[in-house]
């Protein structure tokens, strides 16, 4: 590990400028528990840490049932789902703020900090998709930006975060009546392992709760960033819940899914799996809201 | 090379101050500046738990937090667990459960198991091992450990 | 030779003696160690698998601001090539000299090759980073099979088989093929109603102690070297560094620190020498620490192995004949627990007619360190299996199976020894007897397993020392270092003769030149054989003891008695004094009483277990839940039950781990790609129930309370036992360790 600066932040501004000076040598720490590791093992070497942890924007933690959740990018996944209305407005999003790392982890981790870390099998990721997430970037001149956050990611640890660029929060559109979410993914042990498959759903259903209005799907570990499944989603819309309309979304997962082969599992076994936890998460987030 | 940061904290209880090399870890700094080695390096990369620390109320893995981050913060130990004349409750119970053998990972489940006592005083024995999972031991096979924990809950609560 | 059975402190539940430096977090482990003027040492390592060394330039890194030395294989005095007994095995000093820093080849990815000291851990790290090694890639060979190939690449140019005592003519991996036999198995097979024959093959896995390596040394301008660090045996790491580096052992002192874990991987050395090499280079205390990915890449995993068994039964149950063919992957460097299994493969049973070939084949990967019941656990995953397949055929309930063919006292092992008295009928009725055995399996998907486990057993020596204090207490000195709270089960040894508690023992682990020579920890010797040269001592305090009170009451020594704690005189109650009373009376009576005991005892009684547990195959995903888990094991006495119970608990998970994910990953290059405890998966507490531990008790008449060795033993059943369990979950049998989701769902065609 090379030696480093550590410049805590006081604004977003100052942020974006500490960030913009050093370029690509320059990097914001929130929860540190992929940045620290990543420079100390030398996958990644830094002139300077930016600590945004203790910036307002970064810290804001705000659900209302009409307007969604603002989550900045900074908030540790313990105090996420630790607030109760959130938990019950975004399962799916809690599923797996509850299974990034050990607890200790969760301690420090943050959503921001997983989706900034744009790793292919990112467990918070899906779930954000599905929710419809929205990322808003603070630029080094004051500017924002949103950008949905399928798009966020670029390539295996790559955004579309430019130099001099902040991720400062996610913002999550308020579920809609009649929906719930589900994440789960597979790991060979029940804790402490990255996702060799992740699979979220979030799904819509009719006041009888007995077909589906609509449906996204989103993928983690198939694919160099993870994945809206778009059409499987789609094809489930106005169908009566079935195992058949389910099996049909998996399949339609599968397609769009195109793993490698690596030391946490082969892509035969990732194809496989894509199917099974698709099935998994629909029902999953169904019987959430059959259940509501 | 940029220079050391002074860094003002408190430390179970007490104010503390030092100057520590931004790249150092937390860690690095409790055992090698401060001579706290009850937290231990077993993995350095937060797979192991045998680093874990009390960090503002909320356990964390020493090895994942810069030295640096502690200004104005507050930090509990294993060192600062026990009063002078009683150990802890979760101390005595990991003895009378024999739940150690090597040792090396129990300040850590230690730090852990108080981190959950003090938020949930009655666990399940699943969340006690949802919760411990961060923590390896490759000793005990976790049985004493979680029994011990078990035991500490029903003493304190 | 055992002797009472209503034990005061034998059997009792003490709180252990180091258990609260150990809870409060003041116990000192190896790299807690902190002295003045300290340096850091870090090592370079190969990048590759297999490669020769063109040339290795440190001159950037010495120039480097901060760096004061650099050491590479060049430092290293010439040592003749010979085999140095070390304790727990023997090795060649050659071979863990080039282990330690590699001289003209790097053998396997993380194979050591420089190292520097700096002022602190960076800037030595840094450093290395210009050490500029120049390597002739070669190609590596990683699994056994292919190993033993005739064209496969050759680790050592020069290395030929030895071919049952006869060398051979061509270079070859294969590094040794022995062979035993008894009988005439295809006889045995003649006379069989079934005959199973299976491959099996198991990856190689790591001991996965959670404190990594670590090491401090001071040499002096006299030539005295100390070495702080944690260790298995003080005495092994000053015999190996003194071969090493040829200094007299007399020079070397080593100070056993506290130990977090071993299992077998803390006996070799591998910084050590080199932290002494780097002191004496710069004249200051060198402090060395492995990395978590130093530990795989670097350090003794256990091998993988290739593994052929063959059984015949007839219908009624009796096995006729059995051979089993053991190809165990050395590492590096020759020599792979591969005998050991070959002893343990069939010795449950009696069996007439058997044969069993082993092969120690080197491969591009670290050299093998020993790892509880190193060998067992591949050779009884395929043994215990193939019983359970003829159980299966011949509709015979496993555990019965299992009684019928017990070997008894007496019966000659296939290896040539006779088979001690061991409760293997004891520990499989223990199971039988057991709710868990006849509780019903709900669900699909959930089988249960059944398997055993055999362990010899290791004596070897070990010294104690025990003073006696004014105020009625002892002080224990013993040189086993302490990995599991054997401090409390050798202090209470001592406690039952001497007729004092538990905690009137003050136990301490001395440093080399503090104690007479012990073994290392590790063969499951220690509860057995220091508590052997405990008793020992103690009994030699009771004699001068007696000595003191005969000279306090002015009588014969021969007319005083002590029992039940109490010295009084032979003919009635004239005189009495308790332990305590007469240790405060030793100034009047003569000063100082010393006891001392060792210990060589040769007969350290095999431990057995039978483990059963339920499982549940998730079948669209192969991953296997372990639902619930009972081990039943012979311990002879135990002398502290809960830590008898905890090496059972513990050594059952570690075979667990074994059995569902823990794995070297490999890719083309010959480089492990999982060397971190993220990917290496050992067991969380959320991957496991309580483990049921089931003390048996059948005393080993070779040691004064009957103590059997338990560390061992528990961790060889589970792999086999969970196998079992799978088969009658979804009627597939697993060949394959470890029995990962990947490989489930492979095996049950599902990708």
């Amino acid at each position: 590990m090379r030696a480093f600066e550590y410049v805590p932040a006081k604004t977003v501004a100052e942020a974006t400028s500490l960030l913009a000076e050093k370029g690509d040598q320059a990097k914001p720490l929130a929860g540190g528990t992929d940045l620290i590791v990543m420079v100390r093992e030398n996958r990644r070497q830094l002139e300077r840490m930016v600590d945004i942890k203790d910036l307002p924007e970064t810290n804001v933690l705000s659900y209302s049932p009409d307007t969604g959740l603002d989550l900045g990018a900074a908030v540790p996944c313990h105090k996420i789902y630790a607030d109760d209305a959130i938990s019950a407005a975004y399962p799916g999003l809690i599923d797996a703020a509850k299974i990034i790392g050990g607890t200790a982890i969760q301690g420090r981790a943050s959503v921001g900090g997983n989706l900034c870390n744009a790793s292919p099998a990112a467990d918070t990721i899906p779930p954000l998709i599905v929710l419809g997430a929205i990322c808003v970037i603070a630029g080094p001149n004051g500017s924002t930006r949103e950008v949905p956050v399928e798009q966020f990611c670029t390539a295996p640890g790559q955004s579309v975060l430019e130099t001099g660029e902040l991720l400062v929060s996610l913002k999550i559109p308020a579920p809609p009546t009649n929906s719930s979410s589900f994440y789960l993914r597979f790991i060979p042990r029940n804790e402490m392992d990255i996702a060799v498959v992740g699979a979220g759903a979030s799904v819509v259903l009719n006041d009888t709760k007995t077909a589906i209005v609509s449906a996204r799907i989103g993928l983690a570990a198939v694919a160099p960033t993870p994945l809206l499944a778009e059409e499987a989603g789609a094809s489930l819309a106005g169908k009566e819940i079935s195992d058949e309309a389910i099996d049909a979304a998996a399949e339609a997962a599968q397609a769009i899914a195109s793993p490698i082969s690596d030391m946490r599992g082969t892509a035969e076994q990732r194809t496989h799996l894509v199917g099974v936890l698709t099935r998994r998460a629909l029902n999953g987030a169904i019987q959430r809201v059959k259940e509501a | 090379m940029p220079g050391k940061v002074h860094v003002q904290t408190t430390i179970n209880g007490e104010a503390a101050e030092y100057l520590c090399e931004p790249r150092q870890s937390l860690l690095e700094v409790l055992r090698d500046v401060l001579y706290l080695t009850g937290a231990k390096e077993g993995c350095n990369n937060g797979n192991c738990g045998a680093c874990s620390v009390i960090l503002d109320g909320r356990l964390v893995n020493s090895c994942l937090v810069l030295g640096a981050e502690l200004e104005g913060k507050s930090l509990e130990t294993i060192e600062g667990l026990a009063d002078p004349d009683q150990l802890h409750p979760i101390q005595d119970a990991f003895l009378e459960n024999a739940a150690l053998q090597c040792g090396i990972c129990t300040p850590g489940f230690i730090m852990a198991a108080k981190a959950l006592l003090d938020q949930n005083p009655n666990p399940t024995e699943h969340e006690i091992r949802y919760w411990l999972a961060g923590n390896l031991c490759r000793c005990t096979g976790y049985d004493k450990i979680v029994r011990a924990v078990q035991d500490a809950a029903q003493t304190t609560s | 030779m055992a002797e009472k059975k209503d034990y005061k402190v034998v059997g009792t539940r003490p709180i252990r003696h180091d258990g609260l430096d150990k809870v409060t977090g003041r116990a000192l482990y190896g790299a807690d160690f902190q002295t003045v003027g300290l340096l850091h040492g870090k090592v370079l390592r190969s990048p590759h698998a297999h490669a020769r060394i063109k040339s290795i330039d440190t001159s950037r890194a010495e120039a480097y601001p901060g760096v004061r030395a650099v050491v590479t294989a060049k430092d290293f005095p010439a040592v003749e090539d010979k085999i140095a007994d070390l304790g727990e095995g023997a090795a060649n000093v050659k071979d863990l000299q080039d282990n330690v820093l590699a001289g003209e080849k790097v053998l396997y990815k993380g194979h050591q090759v420089a190292a520097v000291a700096a002022i602190d851990p960076h800037t030595a790290e840094e450093a290395l980073e210009l050490i500029d090694v120049e390597y002739e890639v070669l190609p590596p060979v990683i699994k056994v099979l292919d190993a033993m190939k005739e064209d496969a690449p050759l680790l050592h140019e020069d290395m030929r088989t030895d071919e049952m005592g006869e060398q051979s003519e061509k270079p070859s991996n294969v590094a040794s093929h022995f062979q035993h036999k008894q009988g005439d198995p295809e006889k045995g097979y003649a006379e069989a109603d079934v005959v199973v024959e299976q491959e099996y093959t198991t990856e190689t896995v790591h001991q996965g102690y959670i404190e990594p390596h670590n090491a401090t040394a001071l040499y002096n301008p006299d030539g005295q070297l100390t070495i702080w660090c944690s260790t298995q045996g003080a005495f092994a790491v000053r015999e190996q560094v003194s071969e090493i580096l040829d200094i007299p052992v007399s020079k070397v002192k080593v100070v056993p620190m506290e130990i977090g874990g071993g299992f077998g991987g803390k006996i070799n050395v591998y910084i050590k020498p080199i932290a002494a090499m780097l002191s004496q280079k710069t004249g200051k205390p060198v402090k060395v620490l492995m990395s978590r990915a130093d530990v795989f890449e670097g350090t003794g995993p256990t091998p993988g192995s290739y593994v052929r068994v063959k059984m015949g039964a007839t219908n009624d149950g009796r096995i006729t004949g059995a051979e089993a063919y053991l190809a165990f992957e050395a590492g590096a460097y020759a020599g792979s627990p591969v005998g050991a299994a070959a002893f343990c493969v069939f010795s449950p049973y009696k069996i007439e007619n058997a044969q069993v070939d082993g092969y120690d084949v080197v491969v591009n990967k670290p050299k093998t360190a020993a790892y509880r019941a190193p060998g067992a656990t591949n050779a009884a995953f395929a043994a215990e299996t193939v019983i359970d397949e003829i159980c299966e055929k011949i509709g015979m309930d496993p555990l019965e199976f299992r009684i019928l063919n017990s070997a008894k006292e007496g019966d000659i092992r296939v290896d040539g020894p006779p088979v001690p008295h061991v409760g293997f009928v004891e520990t499989v009725e223990a199971a039988k007897d057991h709710p868990h055995y006849s509780a019903p399996l709900e669900g699909e998907n959930v089988g249960r397993g059944v398997a055993s486990g055999y362990w010899p057993n290791f004596g070897m020596k070990s010294s104690v020392v025990i003073n006696v204090t004014a105020d009625g207490t002892i002080s224990l000195v013993e040189g086993s270092t302490d990995i599991g709270g054997t401090r409390a089960s050798v202090a209470m040894q001592a406690a039952e003769v001497l007729g004092i508690p538990a905690e009137a023992v003050t136990p301490s682990v001395a440093d080399t030149d503090s104690v007479g020579y012990t073994a290392v920890t590790g063969g499951s010797r220690t509860a057995f054989a220091t508590g052997y040269a405990a008793y020992e001592a103690a009994q030699d305090v009771k004699g001068q003891m007696v000595e003191r009170a005969a000279k306090l009451w002015e009588v014969d020594a021969e007319e005083v008695q002590f029992a039940d704690g109490v010295f009084s005189t032979v003919n009635g109650k004239e005189h009495e004094i308790d332990f305590k009373g007469l240790a405060a009376r030793l100034d009047e009576t003569g000063g100082p009483v010393v006891g001392r005991g060792t210990a060589d005892p040769n007969q350290p009684g095999p431990s057995i277990g039978l483990h059963v547990v339920d499982v549940e195959v998730d079948p669209e995903t192969g991953k296997i839940d372990i639902l619930r888990y009972t081990a039943t094991q012979d311990a002879g006495k135990a002398i502290h039950p809960s830590y008898v119970e905890g090496q059972i608990q513990g050594g059952a998970v570690q075979g667990i781990g074994w059995a569902l994910n823990e794995e070297y990953i490999y890719n083309e290059k010959g480089e492990m790609t999982n060397a971190s405890f993220l990917d290496y998966r050992i067991p969380t507490c959320l991957d496991l129930p309580m483990i049921d531990a089931v003390i048996v008790e059948v005393p080993n008449p070779g040691h004064p309370f009957g103590v059997r060795g338990v560390g061992e033993t528990p961790i060889i059943a589970p792999p086999a036992a969970i196998a079992n369990a799978v088969y009658r979950a979804i009627g597939i049998r697993m060949k394959e360790l470890p029995m990962s989701p990947g490989r489930v769902l492979q095996a049950m065609g599902k990708i």
